[in-house]
C-alpha cells in the first residue's frame, strides 16, 4: 500500500498568500493599527492577554491584527511567542491591596467602607446596538486627590472570625509551566491553570455550580479593577523595585459553610483574577475555584466543576484546540488501517452467514 | 568588580554553540571548537556551554576550584547556583576531582530527562586512539582520546549505562574544543598492540 | 530604609513614558557616554499573586520584561528593570539610575527630573479618580417609622 505524503507544499505556499490576502481584505480600507486595537478593542486585548498568560498589550495586539481577530489564534500566536523568551524571575507578589481602584463593588454589603464604585461597566447598559457611538468629553472634570485603597470586604468580615483567612503555609508556589500539575494539585497550581483557562469553559463550569452541579451559594463579597504596581528584586539590587503596572480585575467571591467537627461554621472563600477588565472571567474562576475545594471542605465531589483533573486537564484552550484541531491533519494510514479492518470484519460476517445458512 | 564577559552577539552565539553541542551528542566522539569566552576560572569551552545551557531553570553547581566563575555565571547566564550536586542541571568539574556520576541528578523512568549534564574538564581531546566508541550516532566504532581521566571513569560509565534511560550525560571540553558522551555510548578502551584501522 | 530613594526614582523612570526620558536626557549639557554591561535584553518575568489576595503565592501569569547593566565612561554601574519590551527605555533608565548615584548630581536631577515625572504622574492619577468618583453609588436612604 502506498500513501502519499508529500507534495502538499506549494499548496500550502500558496494558501498562506491567499490567508494573507484575506486578512487585509479590500485594500480600499485602511489597515487597523496596533494603537486602534489597543485603544478601541481592550476588551479583546485583555482576553487575549489572560488565556496567553502573558501581559504587553502591544504583543496581544500584533496578535489579534494577525489573526484576524480570531482571539484563540491570538492567543495561540502570543503563547508561541512566549516560548522565545527567557524568564528572568519571579516577582514580589502583587498587593492588590494598594490598588488604586477603578472600580469596586459588593453585592454583600450597601454601605461598605471606601462606597461601591461603579467604574466603567456595561451593567446596567440596556444592549441596544448604538450606530452613533458618541464618546462624552470628560476632560474638564475636575481632578480629585486620588483616594486611598478601600478595605476589603473580605477583612471586615474576617475581623468577626465571620469567614475562613486566606491560607498561606510558606511553600514556593507550584509553577505549571515548569511541571505538570499531578493530581491532587495544590491551590496554587489550580489558581494558575484556572488563570490561564479558556473564559468561555470556565463561565460555563461557574454557572453549572450554580445550577445544581456542585454545591454552591456564592455572593460576590469584592469585585475590585485597578492598576497594581510589579514589584521585583533584581539580584544585582537585592530590594525591590517597581518595574511597571498591570491592570487586573479581583474577586472574592464568599460562600456559605456548614462546619465541620473542627470548624464552626463560617463562609468560604473563591478567588478569581484576570488580566484588565476581565470580570466575567474572574468571577467564574472564583466560583470554580471554590467549587474545586469540594474535597479540601468534606464536601462530596459529585459535579464536574469539582472534579480537578476535569477542569484542569481541559480548561487551556491552546490545548484543546490543538487536540480537537489536529483531527483534521492526514490521517491517511490510520484511515486505511481502520478501512481494512473493517473490510476484513465485513468479509468474515458474510463468510459467518453463508456457513450459518448453508447448516441450516 | 565583574569580572568576564558573555557572547558578543549573544543569540547567534548561542544558536552555534547550542548546535555544535548537538552535533556532538548525536555524534559522539566527534569534536567541536566552540566562542572564545572570557570567564573566571572556566576554561573557555566550559564557559562557552554554561552560556548556551545553563539559565535561571537549570542551576549549575561549580567545583571548588570553578569558585570564581560564580558571580560571573549568575550575571552573565542568570543561572542559580546550587551546593547540592542532586540539585544541578549541570555540573562543573576538572576531571581530577571529578564527581562520581552516580551522585548526581538521574532523571526519573517518567522524566528521563531531568538528569544532570556532566561538563569535564580533561588536559587533551583528540581523535587518536584511546577509546573506542559504538552506539547511537556512530557508524561502526569512533576513537576518542581523552587526556588527563582517572582508570575508573570507564567503570563509573558502565554503571551509568547500566540505569538508561536514566542516567547523566557528559561533555568533554580541553581548552575551546569539546566532545560528548551521551548516556547510549559504549566506550571500550583500546587495546596495546590494536591498530587503530582495526576498529573500521 | 536606605535603598528608598533609589526605589522611588527607579519606579518614577520605570512608569515614565520614554519619550520624557529622551527630553530629559536631552537637557543635560555633559551627558556622560556609556557601555553595556551585558546585553539588554528582553524576557518575562512571573508575575505572583497571592491566593485571596492576601494568602499564599500562586503563579498569576508572565509579563514581558526588559533589564539593562550599564557603566558610565567615570565607571559608575546603572540598572533598570522596566515591564515590555522597550529597550532604549530601559538602557535610558539605566543611565539615569547611574547618574543619580552619583551625589554631587543627584539633588539637581531629582529636581529637575524626577519630580516633574511622578508631578505628571499624580496629575494622570488625580484626573482618573476623578472620572471614577463620578461613578461612586450614593444610596439614598428612606426613613421607615419616622
Amino acid at each position: 500500500m502506498y500513501v502519499a505524503v508529500k507534495g502538499g507544499a506549494a499548496a500550502i505556499r500558496a494558501a498562506h498568500e491567499l490567508l494573507a490576502d484575506v486578512r487585509r481584505g479590500d485594500r480600499d480600507v485602511p489597515q487597523v493599527d496596533l494603537a486602534q486595537i489597543d485603544q478601541q478593542l481592550g476588551g479583546a486585548v485583555d482576553r487575549v492577554m489572560a488565556e496567553a498568560s502573558l501581559y504587553d498589550r502591544e504583543l496581544a495586539a500584533v496578535a489579534i491584527r494577525q489573526a484576524r481577530g480570531d482571539l484563540f489564534e491570538a492567543v495561540f500566536l502570543l503563547r508561541a511567542y512566549r516560548t522565545t523568551l527567557p524568564r528572568l524571575g519571579d516577582s514580589e507578589p502583587l498587593n492588590t491591596g494598594a490598588m488604586q481602584v477603578d472600580r469596586r463593588i459588593s453585592a454583600t454589603f450597601k454601605d461598605l467602607p471606601g462606597g461601591q464604585v461603579l467604574g466603567a461597566t456595561f451593567d446596567y447598559t440596556h444592549r441596544l446596538l448604538d450606530f452613533e457611538l458618541d464618546a462624552p468629553d470628560l476632560s474638564a472634570t475636575t481632578p480629585v486627590c486620588t483616594a486611598p485603597p478601600p478595605p476589603r470586604v473580605g477583612d471586615l468580615l474576617g475581623a468577626d472570625g465571620l469567614i475562613e483567612p486566606n491560607p498561606d503555609d510558606g511553600s514556593t508556589p507550584a509553577d505549571i509551566t515548569r511541571d505538570p500539575p499531578t493530581y491532587p494539585a495544590s491551590r496554587a497550581a489550580r489558581l494558575q491553570a484556572l488563570s490561564r483557562g479558556d473564559e468561555g469553559f470556565l463561565l460555563a463550569l461557574g454557572y453549572s455550580t450554580q445550577r445544581g452541579y456542585g454545591w454552591s451559594h456564592p455572593f460576590a463579597g469584592e469585585i475590585r479593577r485597578g492598576f497594581v504596581d510589579v514589584e521585583f528584586v533584581p539580584e544585582e539590587l537585592g530590594f525591590a523595585i517597581t518595574i511597571g503596572k498591570v491592570e487586573v480585575t479581583e474577586v472574592d467571591m464568599v460562600n456559605h459553610f456548614s462546619g465541620t467537627e473542627d470548624t464552626p461554621p463560617c463562609f468560604t472563600r473563591g478567588y478569581g483574577l484576570a488580566f484588565g477588565h476581565g470580570e466575567r472571567k474572574a468571577m467564574s474562576m472564583a466560583l470554580v475555584d471554590r467549587a474545586l475545594r469540594a474535597a479540601e471542605l468534606g464536601e462530596d465531589v459529585a459535579g464536574p466543576a469539582q472534579d480537578q483533573e476535569f477542569v484542569l486537564s481541559h480548561c487551556d484552550n491552546v490545548e484543546a484546540s490543538g487536540f480537537v484541531q489536529h483531527l483534521k491533519l492526514p490521517h491517511y494510514v490510520d484511515f486505511q488501517a481502520e478501512l481494512d479492518v473493517l473490510r476484513r470484519l465485513r468479509a468474515e460476517r458474510i463468510e459467518e452467514e453463508a456457513l450459518k445458512e448453508a447448516a441450516e | 568588580m565583574l569580572e568576564g564577559s558573555g557572547f558578543e552577539d549573544p543569540v547567534h552565539d548561542a544558536q552555534r554553540s547550542f548546535r555544535a553541542l548537538l552535533n556532538v551528542l548525536s555524534e559522539p566522539g566527534t569534536i567541536a571548537t566552540l566562542p572564545q569566552i572570557d570567564a573566571p576560572s572556566l576554561p573557555a569551552a566550559a564557559a562557552a556551554i554554561a552560556l548556551t545551557l545553563t539559565d535561571r531553570d537549570a542551576p549549575a553547581w561549580l567545583d571548588p576550584s570553578f569558585a570564581a566563575a560564580a558571580q560571573w555565571l549568575r550575571f552573565f547566564a542568570g543561572a542559580p547556583i546550587v551546593t547540592d550536586l542532586r540539585e544541578a542541571s549541570f555540573v562543573f568539574a576538572p576531571a581530577a576531582s571529578r564527581p562520581q556520576l552516580a551522585a548526581l541528578a538521574q532523571g526519573d523512568p517518567a522524566y528521563p530527562d531531568r538528569s544532570a549534564t556532566l561538563v569535564l574538564t580533561v588536559a587533551a581531546l583528540s581523535n587518536d586512539p584511546g577509546w573506542r566508541l559504538s552506539g547511537p550516532g556512530i557508524n561502526g566504532t569512533r576513537d576518542l582520546s581523552v587526556k588527563g581521566i582517572d582508570l575508573d571513569f570507564l567503570a563509573d560509565w558502565h554503571d551509568n549505562r547500566a540505569r538508561f534511560p536514566r542516567g547523566v550525560d557528559v561533555l568533554l571540553v580541553a581548552g575551546d574544543r569539546v566532545a560528548g558522551l551521551p548516556r547510549t555510548v559504549q566506550i571500550e578502551p583500546v587495546h596495546i598492540g590494536e591498530s587503530a584501522c582495526m576498529s573500521r | 530604609m536606605e535603598n528608598e530613594p533609589q526605589k522611588a526614582w527607579m519606579r518614577a523612570l520605570a512608569l515614565a513614558p520614554r519619550a520624557r526620558l529622551e527630553e530629559a536626557r536631552d537637557a543635560i549639557a555633559d551627558a556622560p557616554g556609556f557601555t553595556r554591561l551585558r546585553p539588554t535584553e528582553t524576557g518575562l518575568v512571573m508575575v505572583r499573586a497571592r491566593v485571596g489576595g492576601s494568602g499564599g503565592p500562586f503563579n498569576f501569569a508572565e509579563m514581558t520584561v526588559t533589564r539593562a547593566s550599564i557603566r558610565l565612561d567615570d565607571g559608575t554601574i546603572g540598572q533598570a528593570w522596566i515591564a515590555g519590551r522597550d529597550t532604549k527605555h530601559a538602557e535610558l533608565a539605566a543611565w539615569f539610575d547611574a547618574l543619580l548615584q552619583d551625589k554631587a548630581r543627584r539633588p539637581a536631577l531629582l529636581a529637575s527630573v524626577i519630580a516633574p515625572l511622578e508631578r505628571e504622574r499624580h496629575a494622570q492619577d488625580a484626573a482618573r479618580a476623578a472620572r471614577v468618583a463620578a461613578t461612586r453609588v450614593d444610596f439614598e436612604t428612606v426613613v421607615r417609622g419616622a
